[in-house]
């Protein structure tokens, strides 16, 4: 099971809606995955600027005084914005660096992104009330993923929600399991890929983000994934411009994609593309196995 | 489950809308009903719309279907005007499911007989399992479409995806265009007369028209597999 849905507006003017549209396509998938519910939101980019959403892990977290000791660390600054048991650290420093001690130094939390566009945020629970307490519908911006998860590879926790991140700006939403994510997790943990969770989706995020690191392009990095995963998957990343959806070459893991000329729409079943203003006029497929569909905002 | 006592004894040529009926309700309606016409408004792809349908009802609904839409149908007529999600028409019995757009996966899986009818394409595992059913694709199928299919008939005009009928038991295949793979145990066949008459047949309930059934391909059972072979007995 478990529900994605990726929205990418080509419509300028519909990207003050993009929290209600995301929330309202999410909301359908409630189903598919009752136990948690995560997503992540492309926007309010401001000039050399690199954001850090975290969460906290389960007791409060003083994130003033984590900014104060990473702005310190770092040598830049660093500035809270916090939103229920998440928090968006905005820094002039490096994201990379940041996270990393971030990861390190301050244990009752998680690092869910870095980059200039992306906004993370992530519960545990029904995904209407993780919508509604992160006020998902108040959000603007250019293109957002989403999920709805049951779990199946690992235990409920907000750590285990997805997105995960891949890197700078990007994050990676999975329906489907893995079965050589052990192995997997041990090549990349020798290669110096960072890890928070027992999660397969977030030896695949891994994974792409040091195929990436590598000199591998997003499309590159996920053709390679279909020699290097074993498993069962349609996933959707995010990227600062806009998404990719791959399916492995079975394709048991359902997908559907529509456009319009106002957007573009990805989601497990067509449900959630239903109550999308124009949908009536969209050119709807379903991404044929082991192919590649990207949209992007870059000319 | 128990009768929705609410509905109003239901007329012929009834207008029902999921948006002011829940889909409940609008299937226990066709199933308390034995004749009629019936137009099902805004689907919104949910599941298991008309699902179990036993009367000679005629049924359209306008606009997407989600999963198993139609299925275990028996005797009804059910028409999508739209796509329809996984399963479509899967073990249907008797009656006709014709999707007027494309069909996902596993379309007609495990059908006993009828007609499904898919004017689109349907993806992989079209017809797996296949029992009786007829389906006619009138675009291509995805890969591993009529795997392990039994008997019925699956006929595509247009292109097969890889692995074409694996694992293939009694069940003809018949494609038009090109098929990318043929599953273990499916080979090409001798289309003969008896053959190109019976597709004649079933194109014609299919409402195909001016389709030269001689540019068919015809796929059986090489029937290796589905017998015991003495020289493979070391291997059990």
């Amino acid at each position: 099971m478990c529900g994605i849905v990726g929205l990418f507006l080509k419509n300028e003017v519909l990207q003050r809606n993009l929290g209600r549209l995301t929330g309202l396509m999410l909301r359908e998938l409630c189903d598919r995955g009752p136990d948690s519910a995560g997503f992540a939101i492309y926007g309010d980019e401001r000039k050399g600027i690199t954001k850090l959403c975290m969460v906290n892990r389960d007791d409060v977290v003083d994130w003033s005084e984590v900014a104060d000791r990473l702005a310190s660390t770092i040598g830049a600054d660093v500035a809270v914005e916090e939103i229920e048991d998440h928090a968006i650290l905005r820094t002039t420093g490096s994201g990379e660096i940041a996270r990393k001690w971030l990861i390190d130094n301050i244990p009752s939390a998680y690092v869910l992104s870095q980059g200039t566009a992306i906004e993370t945020f992530k519960g545990v629970g029904n995904p209407a009330a993780i919508i509604e307490r992160l006020a998902l519908e108040t959000r603007a911006g250019t293109h957002s993923i989403g999920h709805t998860r049951m779990a199946t590879e690992s235990a409920v926790t907000v750590a285990g929600s997805h997105p995960f991140s891949t890197g700078d700006d990007t994050c990676l939403v999975h329906n489907g399991s893995l079965s050589n994510h052990n192995r997997l997790r041990e090549q990349l943990l020798r290669k110096g890929e960072r890890f928070q969770t027992e999660n397969d989706s977030e030896v695949a995020a891994a994974y792409l983000a040091s195929r990436m690191r590598g000199g591998d392009t997003l499309q590159r990095a996920l053709e390679n994934g279909l020699r290097d995963l074993d498993g069962f998957y349609t996933f959707l990343v995010g990227t600062r411009e806009g998404f990719a959806v791959i399916r492995d070459p079975i394709a048991c893991k359902p997908a559907v994609i529509a456009e319009t000329d106002d957007w573009v729409a990805m989601a497990t079943e067509y449900r959630a593309i239903a109550p999308l203003p124009g949908v009536e006029h969209a050119k709807i497929w379903e991404p044929a196995p082991a192919t590649a569909y990207a949209w992007s905002h870059a000319a | 489950m128990t009768k929705v006592s609410s509905i109003p004894r239901t007329s012929r040529n009834s207008v029902l809308d999921l948006v002011e009926m829940s889909l409940r309700s609008v299937n226990q309606l066709l199933h308390d009903t034995r004749d009629g016409d019936f137009l099902i408004r805004n689907p919104r792809g949910a599941h298991a719309i008309v699902c179990g349908l036993d009367g000679n009802l005629k049924v359209t609904i306008e606009g997407h279907v989600g999963y198993y839409c139609a299925g275990m149908n028996k005797r009804a007529h059910v028409t999508v005007i739209g796509n329809a999600g996984t399963g479509v028409a899967e073990n249907m019995m008797s009656g006709i499911v014709h999707v007027r757009g494309d069909a996902s996966q596993s379309a007609g899986a495990t059908g006993c007989g009828g007609l499904l009818v898919i004017d689109g394409n349907a993806s992989a595992r079209c017809g797996i399992a296949l029992r009786g059913l007829d389906i006619v694709v009138k675009g291509s199928v995805g890969h591993m479409s009529a795997f392990m299919a039994q008997a019925g008939r699956l006929v595509v005009l247009g292109d097969a995806g890889d692995g074409l009928g694996d694992s293939l038991y009694e069940a003809q295949l018949f494609v038009r265009g090109a098929v990318k793979s043929l599953g273990t145990d499916c080979i090409e066949k001798e289309l003969r007369d008896e053959h190109r008459a019976a597709l004649r047949t079933l194109l014609d309930a299919a409402g195909v028209r001016n389709i030269d059934v001689a540019k068919f391909r015809r796929y059986g059972s090489a029937r290796k597999l589905y017998h015991f072979h003495v020289d493979n007995a070391g291997q059990y």
